[in-house]
């Protein structure tokens, strides 16, 4: 990657007592579609206010496109943020929001008109310049959001749970606009979210936080696949930990106490206790054949796959998927097969 | 809305009471002096005629209703003294409001914006003067205006001033006065308005490039127009028509509708020009009020 347009290193925040953001180091590229992804209280939206300006860092330095932002007040930093409720103006009208920064750029009459158009535009709201905030679907106030954050062409964007408050059917149809609005303008979007289904969906890359920490910076395939933590690997998507101890003799496998599982086994060592995180998808259910035995205890239909909660051992319940089609009995046998590179192999860290 | 529900008795008896009081309170009273500003001025006790008795019957009331005269009203166009009052009490309110909306509103916000813990105790302290007489606050004024008062032996003794300002008994003092006095009324509502502000608007208008101050004029004064209408109503309405603040801060030369009223009861027993006086100035006070409301009806008009 050339030099990343945001560039952030070893930034602290606390809060009193409470440690927001420890030592966090980040960088975003131009034009990247990047996700802040954790659960609530994990430093996620401060990190964004860090960017933003309205926190200040304890330590370390926020550094967009070479100049350090430290001291720089937030009417001066060229970024824009959306606010998760969204904080549009309710004394003027649409057209008005999406011009206030424009205005503030002292832009001449005939640009603001073209680019709040074109704004409107973009956003499916050409018909509603000149109505009142108040007067707004919940879909049209984050689209107004948008266009108003977009309009004074910021380096990058910032978006707080941009999707958060729409019902979920609006959800995913705004996801295809915001990465085509992402495509289109090819400014750099950084989303926070909690919602990992949002993170996968949108970013290009994203970073994992816990307690203020980054737990893992991939994109989002890698982040699925091959999550570096436990945590990650039980935050994004459902997954199962299996218990075990490494071999490495002849094709490495995790030795359970219901039998060897194939796997890669990366740089953990030999003899070691390690647990591998394995989607349930990933899981091959087959009624006889080769694999691990088990019994199915219980299933849940769900469209496109069946799950199924399989008992391979006396305290050990794996979660597989079964295929569409594939009919399971309570109490049926079952064999499970596992790809040798299904799962990830997490050192032990319970 | 679609059918409209009929309300049982306790519903329409609670909706009632408020119609009530109204009606007993002030419709009554302001009757009452609509009546005696269309009766004839005379020497006597009361100092006006026709007098309505419970014993009247309809036709005796008709016919006391004859004597009825719109010479008072007449009175307040030419006499050119309650003119010169109507305009030096609106002049007077408006400055007085003026200045009070300019001091109390920097005080609003420091305490909206102060932590959440101690605004009550801070709203508390704007309304402590309450805690004491008005009548003595404002005697408290005259000891500090006064040619020999603390504020004029301070300045002496500094030796920025080598005679004492005239500040007593001057129009200055009057609007001195009700600006003290009426303070916690604008500060009220503008607090009111401007707590309840959305914090995050203020943070979108300076991402989108504003500077503090046009957070402040684009954003924190034209949200908190509400409570700025507010609170200039509760000050001025009262302002025009206050009557012990310019009689004890005023000049002989402040003329004030009140004290001119006041004259005309007491000293003049013209109870007939007063009341048309005080009558006109209620409907003088209506017509704003009347006004603001039609635009805010019409803006919740179209905001639908």
């Amino acid at each position: 990657m050339s030099a990343p347009l945001l560039s952030i290193a070893n930034v602290s925040k606390t809060f009193g007592a409470v440690v927001a953001l420890e030592n966090v180091s980040l960088d975003v590229g131009a034009g990247e579609f990047f996700a802040l992804l954790g659960p609530s209280g994990c430093g996620k939206t401060t990190l964004m206010r860090c960017i933003a300006g309205f926190e200040t860092p304890d330590a370390g330095a926020i550094i967009l496109n070479g100049a350090d932002l430290s001291g720089v007040p937030p009417f001066r930093r060229p970024v824009n943020m959306m606010f998760q409720s969204y904080a549009l103006f309710p004394h003027i009208d649409v057209f008005e929001n999406i011009a206030f920064g424009l205005r503030r750029q002292g832009e001449t009459k005939v640009a603001i008109n073209t680019r709040v158009d074109e704004l409107l535009a973009m956003t499916q709201l050409s018909s509603y310049g000149h109505r009142r905030i108040g007067e707004l679907s919940g879909g049209q106030k984050q689209r107004v959001a948008l266009a108003r954050a977009l309009a004074p062409r910021p380096k990058m964007l910032l978006l707080d749970e941009p999707l958060g408050a729409l019902d979920r059917k609006l959800r995913e149809e705004t996801q295809f606009q915001l990465k085509e609005i992402q495509r289109l303008t090819q400014t750099s979007f950084v989303i926070v979210t909690h919602d990992q289904d949002e993170a996968l969906a949108l970013a290009d890359r994203i970073a994992v936080m816990r307690a203020g920490r980054v737990e893992q910076v991939a994109g989002p395939m890698e982040i699925y696949d091959r999550p570096a933590t436990r945590f990650v690997a039980g935050f994004v998507g459902e997954t199962n930990f299996i218990e075990g101890r490494l071999a490495r003799n002849a094709g490495a496998a995790l030795i359970t106490e219901f039998g060897p599982i194939p796997c890669d086994p990366g740089d953990v060592p030999d003899g070691a206790r390690a647990t591998l995180s394995m989607r349930p998808e990933r899981i091959g259910v087959a009624q006889g054949g080769e694999g691990i035995v088990g019994f199915v205890e219980n299933f849940v239909f769900r469209g496109e796959t069946t799950l199924l909660r399989v008992r391979v051992a006396e305290n050990v319940v794996l979660r597989a998927a079964a295929g569409h089609g594939e009919r399971h009995a309570i109490g049926d046998a079952v064999r499970l097969r596992f790809p040798s590179d299904a799962g990830a192999l997490l050192a032990e860290e319970k | 809305m679609s059918g409209r529900r009929r309300l049982s008795l306790g519903e329409r008896l609670v909706i009632a009471a408020p119609y009530f009081w109204i009606a007993a309170f002030f419709l009554a009273p302001m009757l009452l002096v609509a009546k005696i500003s269309v009766s004839q001025s005379v020497l006597a006790r009361p100092p006006y005629r026709p007098i309505f008795q419970l014993s009247d019957s309809f036709a005796d009331l008709w016919a006391k209703a004859q004597n009825f005269t719109l010479d008072s009203y007449r009175a307040l166009v030419s006499d050119t003294l309650y003119v010169e009052s109507y305009l030096s009490s609106l002049t007077i309110a408006a400055v007085s409001t003026l200045i009070t909306l300019i001091v109390a509103y920097p005080f609003a916000l420091a305490i909206a914006r102060a932590p959440e813990r101690l605004r009550p105790l801070l709203i508390g302290l704007a309304a402590a003067p309450f805690w004491t007489s008005f009548l003595i606050r404002v005697y408290a004024w005259i000891a500090l205006l006064k040619d020999e008062g603390l504020i004029n032996n301070a300045l002496m003794a500094l030796g920025l001033i080598s005679a004492p300002l005239q500040m007593y008994a001057t129009s200055g003092a009057v609007v001195v006065g009700i600006v003290y006095s009426y303070l916690p009324f604008m500060l009220l509502p503008l607090y009111a308005a401007l707590e309840r502000q959305d914090v995050s608007l203020r943070e979108a208008a300076a991402d989108l490039g504003a500077s503090p101050a046009q957070v402040f004029f684009r954003v924190t004064l034209p949200l908190s127009r509400e409570g700025v209408v507010a609170g200039s109503l509760l000050v001025f309405i009262p302002a025009v028509g206050e009557f012990v603040i310019p009689d004890l801060l005023g000049g002989s030369e402040t003329l004030m509708i009140g004290r001119t009223l006041w004259n005309d009861f007491f000293s003049n027993h013209d109870w007939p020009a007063a009341s048309a006086a005080a009558i006109a100035l209620v409907a003088l006070l209506m017509v704003p009020l009347l006004a603001w409301e039609r635009a805010r009806l019409k803006e919740e008009e179209e905001a639908r």
